[in-house]
């Protein structure tokens, strides 16, 4: 069974201008052990839905349908309720250590602070955790960086710190919104390589959230493509790289600098702009960009198609449908 | 093609907290018109401190900048010497870069008023320089907050046009818009590069990206270049370890199952940099006497400057092999 | 400028000032004031400095506010006295922002040395008590409503500079002030064309606060006989001739209502305008 089975997710949020929906209908599911990638770009909704697992949602935003947690619904669970939740089954890191960290207090302080929450341990106890956590993150000296404060560590052994807290108490799924995307290159190979090795050892499952699809190739099992808060497509991870069926994944698979013509020094990107909350097109929110839209497409919403077991996409027109050889357009 | 801007020895510090710090410790570097050199290092590497000392806003402490002939010297409070303004800068910040109480054409006009031009005919040209980025002519009379992030730093770069600028200093110029308007302002910087013949100084911390459009590439760390040479020879055979280690932590967006690795460590601290060659105390190479003497900057037959002791200068690039 | 009016007509939110009571009762008493200011020679029942009546009238239909001690109509002297009050005190700010605006933005543009030896110099007037120094200063010049005027402005430009400095602190920091530089702009120029506009939002609603000051301080100097001298019909000097008549309680009333309600209604727009314009003026202001 999975460990998180969310269906029909709908995240409505207030703005100046009166109510949006931020996050459309969205289902989704993660193993135990599996590690999920949610991609976008910025107004896609990846990070709402990461904050209504936690009832982290801005004030007067409002989650609708069902997320269920390690085989119980938790969309409804009061705040106290959320509280148990947050920390000790699902834990989440940020995009910027530097404002995750509180820059007060120790290192020793800030990971031990929830371990007695959760658990109650004694201070000694929970300093021995910490100690292992430190170690577990490749932190060196962990001894040494207990009694030292965010401030003297760099970013990426910030983010080791940040993700460190966040398995005090050894949550089962870990949703890290940005981890690396603050990070220079060498140090997110780093953070990744961790990751990578914490699900193999403590069966850790992960909901990765990232624009990155270098990042996502490199870490994630399978992958999730968002757009104006709906899923356009989702898939193993190299089946769907190698093999992208939704205009959007296509789009944005060509867009990596990378990918270009090879003589160019022009980089190819999806004409026009990812919509804002509040004024996503109808029908298929990226009709007003897709090179293959219908008639239809702009009237009704795209229901799922199912290409293999483990590949769908929500388009009706699935340009794409004939097998192609990966890389020509 | 003709070299524009040429540096030798440079080495730039700055206060922190009453503390000196050499960001850029001894750099030689040359850019000629016409071509894109990636500048490109990690946190802390000083490519940023050095972008900004080219164009004369710091000061280097020892060598010398020369552009076109002549050697840079800092801003002072009056006004630029007109050889110089054909040295330009676009900034990383495109909400710091524009002034949000004045009108655009005015901003871009500023270039053109100063050198002489009447205010009428220098608007005009504003509005010619805002179509060539793409922009429409009547921006001219808007404000900053009526645009996008992305059309905010193709402003910034109309504004460096008006002073038509031989050579432009892009400092992270894309690392604060979106995946869109980073293609679209690159993109423009690309063609303009080649309309105007200029040279451009890109400095990023995107690899990928620094790979698609740049002809040179020159490698920072810890103040040092440790590798210049065109893009094909330094991606697909490196010849320095740290440059190797950077591209081998390159993540590739293809599906295959290939890791990322990583570089364990982490920067020394600028203030205090390790004795000799200051990579050897994260380099997997690194031998004895990589501790002694810092390697200077060798050519290789191929063409490229690189400071290891594992190359020899004037001959071909070893093939490094790294466990 | 303009800016600020262009908000002031288009702010609708709960912001705006036409929203907040206080800045509507400001306006109108200001207006109130200027009017009467404006129109004294016909408004005035009698000259203002004709002796005719007899001394120290009680307040009555003849004399709504009773006369003085040479036998003149308070009340005309009131209305009298604002021809002198409002335009010299407003004068008085507009000389002081102008001087310390001024001040600040060569502190602020040029740094280093000149910098720390202008603030050397703005802490030493800070150092003093306004009253004291304008008093010092007044008496040092002679005892004329122009040397007051010097002597207020004295006193208030610092407050200007200190303001106007640390927003060009700020605004250098910005790359289009760089970018200025770069293309060639000279330190001045980037000062009037880029700077200037940034700062004329923040030192205008410090001024609107400032006026109440400048006028009370000017009757101050009036009061203590350093202003305006006999026979001017200047609030402050009436009020002081209240001080020693003090059983006598019109005479030194009213003039002080006049100066209470003209100082309370600057201070309403000021602080109206303040809140409503930019919440960030006035954490530079209280700095």
């Amino acid at each position: 069974m999975n460990l998180l089975t969310v269906e029909n997710l709908t995240v409505t949020l207030a703005t100046g201008s009166g109510e949006a929906q931020a996050v459309r209908n969205l289902s989704f599911n993660v193993g135990r052990g599996e590690i999920l990638g949610v991609a976008g770009e910025s107004g896609s909704g990846k990070t709402m839905t990461a904050l209504s697992m936690l009832g982290l949602l801005p004030y007067k935003g409002k989650a609708s349908g069902s997320i269920m947690f390690d085989g119980r619904e938790i969309l409804t669970s009061t705040k106290r309720e959320y509280r148990d939740i947050r920390g000790k089954e699902i834990a989440m890191i940020f995009q910027d250590p530097m404002t995750s960290l509180h820059p007060m207090l120790t290192v020793e302080v800030q990971l031990t602070e929830h371990l007695r929450h959760h658990r109650k341990v004694s201070k000694a106890a929970a300093r021995n955790s910490a100690l292992e956590l430190l170690a577990t993150v490749k932190i060196p000296e962990p001894a040494a960086a207990l009694s030292a404060h965010p401030s003297q560590f760099s970013g990426g052994m910030r983010q080791r710190i940040a993700i460190a807290m966040a398995l005090a108490c050894e949550p089962k799924l870990l949703i890290a919104d940005e981890p690396t995307t603050a990070l220079d290159v060498t140090v997110q190979a780093g953070i990744l390589k961790l990751l990578h090795q914490l699900r193999t050892d403590r069966n850790l499952s992960v909901m990765v959230i990232t624009h990155d699809l270098g990042v996502l190739s490199s870490l994630t099992d399978r992958i999730m493509i968002m757009y104006a808060g709906s899923e356009v497509e989702s898939g193993a991870t190299s089946d769907l790289l190698k093999n992208p069926r939704h205009p959007y994944t296509k789009g944005l698979i060509a867009a990596l600098p990378g990918n270009s013509e090879v003589n160019s020094k022009n980089l190819l990107s999806i004409d026009g702009m990812p919509p804002e909350l509040g004024n996503f097109p109808t029908g298929c929110a990226f009709h007003t960009r897709c090179k293959f839209a219908k008639a239809s497409c702009k009237e009704t919403l795209p229901e799922v198609l199912n290409l293999t077991s483990n590949h769908r996409i929500f388009c009706p027109v699935n340009p794409f449908s004939e097998l192609s050889n990966s890389g020509s357009n | 093609m003709k070299e524009i801007l040429n540096l030798k020895n440079v080495a730039v510090e700055y206060d922190r907290h009453g503390r000196k710090v050499r960001a850029v410790a001894g750099v030689d570097l040359t850019l000629n018109s016409g071509e894109i050199l990636g500048l490109v290092g990690e946190s802390g590497c000083g490519k940023s401190t050095l972008g900004k000392a080219i164009v004369g806003i710091l000061s280097p402490i020892t060598g010398e900048i020369v552009f076109d002939g002549q050697k840079v010297k800092k801003l002072t409070r009056g006004k630029r010497p007109d050889h110089f303004r054909n040295l330009q800068m676009v900034f990383q910040d495109p909400y710091g870069s524009l002034n949000p109480r004045r009108k655009i054409g005015m901003q871009i006009a500023d270039g053109l008023i100063v050198a002489g031009m009447s205010k009428k005919l220098a608007l005009v040209k504003a509005a010619d320089l805002l179509e060539k980025v793409g922009l429409p002519r009547n921006a001219v009379d808007r404000f900053a907050h009526q645009f996008s992030g992305g059309q905010r730093q193709r402003i910034s770069i109309a504004r460096a046009l008006a002073a038509a600028p031989t050579a432009i200093i892009a400092d992270e110029p894309i690392s604060a818009l979106d995946t869109s308007s980073q293609a679209q302002v690159a993109n423009l910087l690309v063609n303009l590069v080649d309309e105007f013949d200029m040279g451009m100084v890109f400095i990023s911390h995107d690899l990928s990206i620094v790979r698609r459009i740049s002809d040179r590439v020159a490698v920072m760390y810890l103040g040092k270049i440790v590798e210049v040479g065109t893009v094909d020879q330094i991606w697909n055979n490196p010849s320095h370890p740290y440059t190797r280690a950077l591209i081998s932590a390159i993540p590739h967006a293809d599906g295959t199952s290939f890791m990322p690795k990583d570089l364990p460590g982490d920067v020394p601290n600028p203030m205090s940099p390790p004795s000799g060659c200051r990579f050897h105390p994260r380099c997997p190479l690194a031998k004895p006497e990589c501790s002694g003497n810092e390697p200077e900057l060798r050519r290789l037959a191929d063409g490229r400057d690189v400071s290891c002791v594992l190359q020899t200068a004037g001959s071909q690039p070893v093939t490094l092999t790294l466990n | 400028m303009s800016t600020i009016l262009k908000k002031l007509k288009r702010s609708k939110n709960a912001n705006s000032i036409w929203r907040q009571p206080l800045a509507v009762v400001g306006i109108s008493i200001i207006a109130i004031w200027t009017f009467l200011a404006i129109f004294a020679p016909w408004i005035a029942p009698y000259n203002p400095n004709a002796q005719d009546a007899d001394k120290f009238l009680t307040p009555s239909a003849a004399h709504w506010m009773g006369t003085d001690e040479l036998g003149r109509d308070i009340w005309s002297r009131i209305i009298h006295g604002a021809r002198i009050s409002l335009p010299y005190s407003l004068l008085l700010v507009v000389l002081s922002a102008a001087i310390g605006s001024i001040i600040g933005a060569i502190s602020g543009y040029a740094g280093g040395k000149i910098d720390s030896f202008i603030m050397r110099v703005t802490d030493v007037f800070f150092a003093f008590p306004g009253i004291v120094l304008a008093m010092a200063v007044a008496a040092a010049l002679g005892p004329q409503i122009r040397n007051a005027v010097i002597a207020v402005t004295i006193v208030a430009w610092p407050v200007y500079a200190r303001l106007v400095r640390g927003l060009i602190l700020n605004a250098k920091q910005n790359d289009y002030v760089t970018a200025s530089a770069l293309l060639g702009s000279s330190a001045l120029r980037t000062m009037v064309v880029d700077l200037r506009p940034n700062l004329s939002g923040p030192v205008f609603v410090l001024a609107s606060l400032e006026v109440g000051n400048a006028l009370l301080l000017l009757s101050g100097l009036s009061f203590l006989g350093l202003g305006a001298q006999p026979p001017a019909a200047e609030w402050g000097s009436m009020v002081s001739m209240g001080a020693v008549n003090f059983d006598r309680w019109w005479v030194g009333l009213f003039p002080g209502l006049a100066i209470l309600t003209a100082v309370l209604a600057f201070n309403f727009i000021g602080d109206s305008l303040r809140d409503a314009l930019d919440p960030r003026t006035a954490k530079a202001l209280r700095d």
